[in-house]
C-alpha cells in the first residue's frame, strides 16, 4: 500500500484500488475514470406526471445525456384476458372496453369482430351497424388524438393546449353519453351489432361538432406549429425510421410519421372502410414533429369519414337478424346508464312465455361459438390492435389475447431515447402515445 | 354492498396445483348441473371436440403460394411442419417447437414470403386436450403482399421454445408476457423476466389450472359466489 497524497492505493489484478476517506476523494479517481462518478441512475415513475399513467422508466444518466433506458410496465395489470374466460361472449365486451381507456370503442370493435369471425357472421352484420361502428370509432380516434395533443402539449410546456384538448374531447364524450349512456367504457359494440340506435339528438350534435372542430384545429396549429419552443422540442427528436419501427413492431401514427403509409383501414379493410374516401397522412421526418403533423392530419381525415358515415346512415336494423345471437332486449338509456326499455320488459313478461324463456337462456347462458381460433386486427389510434380469440365450442371464450399497440410500441423507448437528452425521453415517450390501461390490460 | 370474505375464502395468490377450471376434454352434461338437480336428462350428454385435422390441398387464396414458397425455401419443411390448417379464412402452420426460429427467419427473409412484421405472440393453454398443453401462437404480417399467417407451436410443460427475438426484436416483450402468463421458457431470449406480474410472483396466471380468485359478494342478504365458482353453462 502506498500513499499518493490523498488516498491509500494498492495494485490488484483488477487494477489500482484506492481506499478513500476524505471528502475530496473524487479528484483521486478522476485521472483513471473520469466518468465513473458522473453516472447516476434515476427512477422516473410509475407516478410521474409526464409518463402518461403508471409507466416506470429506469434511466441511467451521464449529466443530462441518457445512456440507458429500461421501461418497466405492469403496474396496471388487471387480468382482463383471464377474466374474460369466466364470462360469456357477450359479457366480454364490458371487459375489453376497459383495457385502453382512451380508445374503448376500438377494443370493443376488435373483440366483436373476432367473435363475429369465429361465429362466421361477419357478412350478416347490418349496414347500419357497420356504419355506426365506423362513425363511433372515428369519433373515438379524434378524442384519443385530442388527449394525445393535450397531454403532450402539457408535457412539453404548452399548458393551455392541455385545457383546449380536453375541452374539445368533452363534446365527443357527450355524444357517446347520449348514445350509449356512458362517457367511457361503453360496452356499446356487441357481438352481432351495436347495443342500440343513435338518437337524432346525437346526430345533430355530431353535425355541430363537424363544424366546430376544424376551427379549433386551426387554433391549435396557430398556437403550436409556429412556436419556436414547440419546434425545438419536437423537430429531430426521438427519431425512429421505418426499419426501426418494423423491427420493434411499432405501428400506427409513429410508423406513418416515418413515411410508410400502413393503415389497416386501407390495407386490410374491415367494417366497410373500403367504401369511404380518406387519405392516409404520412410524414418523412420520423420525429416527434412528424407524429404531431400526422395525428393532426388524421383528425381531419376522421372528420371526413364521419361526414360520409352520417350520409350513409340509412334506417335499418342495428343488430344481426339471427335470433340465436341477437340480444333479445331493446335497450334504452336511463338515468343510470343503459338498461332494458320498460315497454320491452312489459311485453316479454306479460305476453310471450317463449320470448321470456329465450331471453333468459340467451342472457344467462349466452350463445355457443364453434371451436377454433381467429386473429382480427384493426387500426387503433396507436397502431395495430389485434385480438386473438380461441373458442372451445362453449359459451365462454377459451382464450382471448389482445395485442395492444401501447404494449408493443413502448419497447421503442430505448431506441428513441438512448444517447439523447433527458428532456427528449419525455417528448419521445409522449409521441408514442402509450396508454397503460391497454399496455398492461 | 359489502364484500364479505367467508372463512376459508380469503383471496390467495398463486396455487399452481389447483384443479382445472375449464375441462377441454370431452364435455359432459349441458347446463352445468350435476347430481339430483338435473331433471332435463341432458346431464348424460357427452360432447367430444373433434381433433382438428390437417386441411387438404389446395388451401385456396394466397395460402398455397405461402406454403409452396416456404417449402421451396426451407429444405426441412416436411420435418418442421406438423400440419397445415385452413379455418375461417386463416392459415395456420403448426411447427415443431425446435424449428420455429429457423422458420420465422425464412418467413421474414425470403423474397416471396416477406413477413416483415411479427404482429403478435401469445400463448394458449390446452390443458386436458393436448399432452403438449402449452401452445405459442405467432401472427406474422406481410406488408409487401398484405398477407397474414399464423404459426403455432406446442410444447409440454417444462419444454423450452427457441426465442424469435433475434429475427423479430418486437417479440421481446411479447415472449416475456407469454412466459409470465403461461410459463413457456424461450431459449435464447436476452432477458426472460416477468413483464406484467410482479417479479416475485409465483405461478403463471393464464394457465387453465390457475384459479381466477375472488371473494363472494353479499348484496341485500343474498350472496353471489366469485365468478370462477358460479354455475357454468357449458
Amino acid at each position: 500500500m502506498t500513499q499518493s497524497g490523498y488516498a491509500t492505493e494498492r495494485e490488484t489484478t483488477e487494477g489500482r484500488v484506492f481506499t478513500v476517506t476524505g471528502g475530496d476523494w473524487d479528484t483521486v479517481t478522476e485521472s483513471i475514470d473520469p466518468l465513473s462518478n458522473e453516472k447516476i441512475v434515476v427512477n422516473m415513475g410509475p407516478q410521474h406526471p409526464s409518463t402518461h399513467g403508471v409507466l416506470r422508466l429506469v434511466l441511467e444518466l451521464e449529466g443530462e445525456t441518457v445512456q440507458e433506458v429500461r421501461p418497466v410496465v405492469g403496474y396496471l395489470h388487471t387480468g382482463i384476458e383471464k377474466n374474460l374466460e369466466y364470462r360469456n361472449w357477450t359479457q366480454g365486451t364490458t371487459f375489453v372496453t376497459r383495457a385502453d381507456y382512451l380508445a374503448p370503442l376500438f377494443n370493443e370493435a376488435g373483440y366483436c369482430l373476432a367473435v363475429e369471425k369465429l361465429l362466421g357472421i361477419t357478412d350478416q352484420i347490418t349496414e347500419r351497424a357497420n356504419t355506426i361502428r365506423v362513425l363511433f370509432m372515428e369519433l373515438n380516434r379524434i378524442s384519443s388524438h385530442l388527449v394525445w395533443l393535450a397531454t403532450t402539449g402539457m408535457e412539453l410546456g404548452a399548458i393551455s393546449m392541455m385545457l383546449y384538448g380536453f375541452r374539445e374531447r368533452e363534446y365527443i364524450l357527450d355524444i357517446f353519453e347520449e348514445t350509449s349512456g356512458l362517457r367511457m367504457n361503453h360496452a356499446y359494440f356487441r357481438p352481432g351489432g351495436v347495443a342500440q340506435d343513435i338518437p337524432e339528438s346525437a346526430i345533430k350534435k355530431i353535425r355541430d361538432f363537424l363544424v366546430y372542430l376544424p376551427k379549433k384545429l386551426k387554433e391549435y396549429e396557430a398556437m403550436l406549429s409556429g412556436q419556436v419552443i414547440w419546434q425545438e422540442r419536437t423537430q429531430g427528436v426521438a427519431v425512429l425510421d421505418v426499419t426501426g419501427c418494423l423491427a420493434l413492431g411499432v405501428t400506427g401514427p409513429v410508423l406513418r410519421s416515418a413515411g410508410l403509409a400502413w393503415d389497416l383501414r386501407k390495407t386490410m379493410p374491415y367494417c366497410g372502410y373500403e367504401n369511404y374516401e380518406f387519405d392516409v397522412p404520412t410524414a418523412t421526418t420520423a420525429d416527434v414533429w412528424g407524429r404531431y403533423q400526422v395525428r393532426l392530419a388524421e383528425i381531419r381525415e376522421s372528420l371526413k369519414i364521419i361526414e360520409q358515415a352520417l350520409d350513409r346512415l340509412r334506417p335499418g336494423p342495428i343488430f344481426i337478424a339471427d335470433k340465436k345471437i341477437a340480444w333479445p332486449a331493446q335497450l334504452a338509456v336511463g338515468l343510470d346508464g343503459m338498461g332494458n326499455s320498460l315497454e320491452h320488459v312489459a311485453k316479454i313478461m306479460g305476453q310471450s312465455m317463449e320470448s321470456l324463456i329465450h331471453h333468459f337462456k340467451l342472457v344467462t347462458e349466452g350463445f355457443r361459438v364453434p371451436a377454433g381460433q381467429v386473429y382480427v386486427a384493426i387500426e387503433h389510434p396507436r397502431g395495430e390492435l389485434g385480438v386473438h380469440a380461441v373458442s372451445d365450442g362453449g359459451t365462454h371464450p377459451y382464450r382471448v389475447h389482445m395485442r395492444d399497440p401501447s404494449f408493443v410500441n413502448l419497447q421503442a423507448i430505448p431506441a428513441m431515447a438512448e444517447g439523447a437528452l433527458l428532456a427528449d425521453v419525455i417528448a419521445g415517450g409522449a409521441s408514442l402515445d402509450p396508454v397503460m390501461g391497454g399496455c398492461d390490460r | 354492498m359489502s364484500i364479505a370474505p367467508q372463512d376459508g375464502h380469503e383471496p390467495v395468490g398463486a396455487d399452481i396445483d389447483a384443479p382445472a377450471q375449464t375441462p377441454a376434454g370431452p364435455q359432459k352434461g349441458m347446463f352445468g348441473i350435476t347430481g339430483t338437480g338435473d331433471v332435463s336428462g341432458f346431464g348424460g350428454l357427452v360432447r367430444r371436440r373433434p381433433e382438428q385435422a390437417s386441411s387438404p390441398k389446395p388451401y385456396g387464396g394466397y395460402f398455397d403460394e405461402v406454403t409452396d414458397a416456404l417449402e421451396e425455401a426451407y429444405p426441412a419443411f416436411a420435418d418442421a411442419i406438423e400440419k397445415v390448417v385452413v379455418d375461417r379464412g386463416e392459415l395456420t402452420l403448426h411447427i415443431k417447437a425446435e424449428r420455429i426460429a429457423e422458420v420465422v427467419q425464412i418467413m421474414r427473409d425470403d423474397e416471396s414470403l416477406r413477413f416483415e412484421l411479427c404482429s403478435s405472440v401469445s400463448g394458449v393453454d390446452y390443458l386436458g386436450s393436448d399432452p403438449r398443453r402449452l401452445h405459442v401462437v405467432y401472427h406474422l404480417t406481410s406488408m409487401t403482399y398484405r398477407r397474414r399467417v399464423r404459426l403455432e407451436v406446442a410444447v409440454a410443460d417444462g419444454v423450452s421454445v427457441p426465442s424469435v427475438t433475434s429475427v423479430y426484436p418486437t417479440a421481446d416483450w411479447q415472449e416475456r408476457e407469454t412466459y409470465d402468463m403461461f410459463g413457456v421458457v424461450f431459449a435464447g431470449h436476452p432477458n426472460l423476466t416477468r413483464v406484467l406480474m410482479p417479479d416475485d410472483w409465483e405461478g403463471h396466471p393464464q394457465r387453465k389450472d390457475y384459479p381466477l380468485g375472488g371473494v363472494p359478494v353479499e348484496y341485500k342478504g343474498a350472496e353471489i359466489p366469485p365468478p370462477d365458482q358460479r354455475r357454468v353453462y357449458q
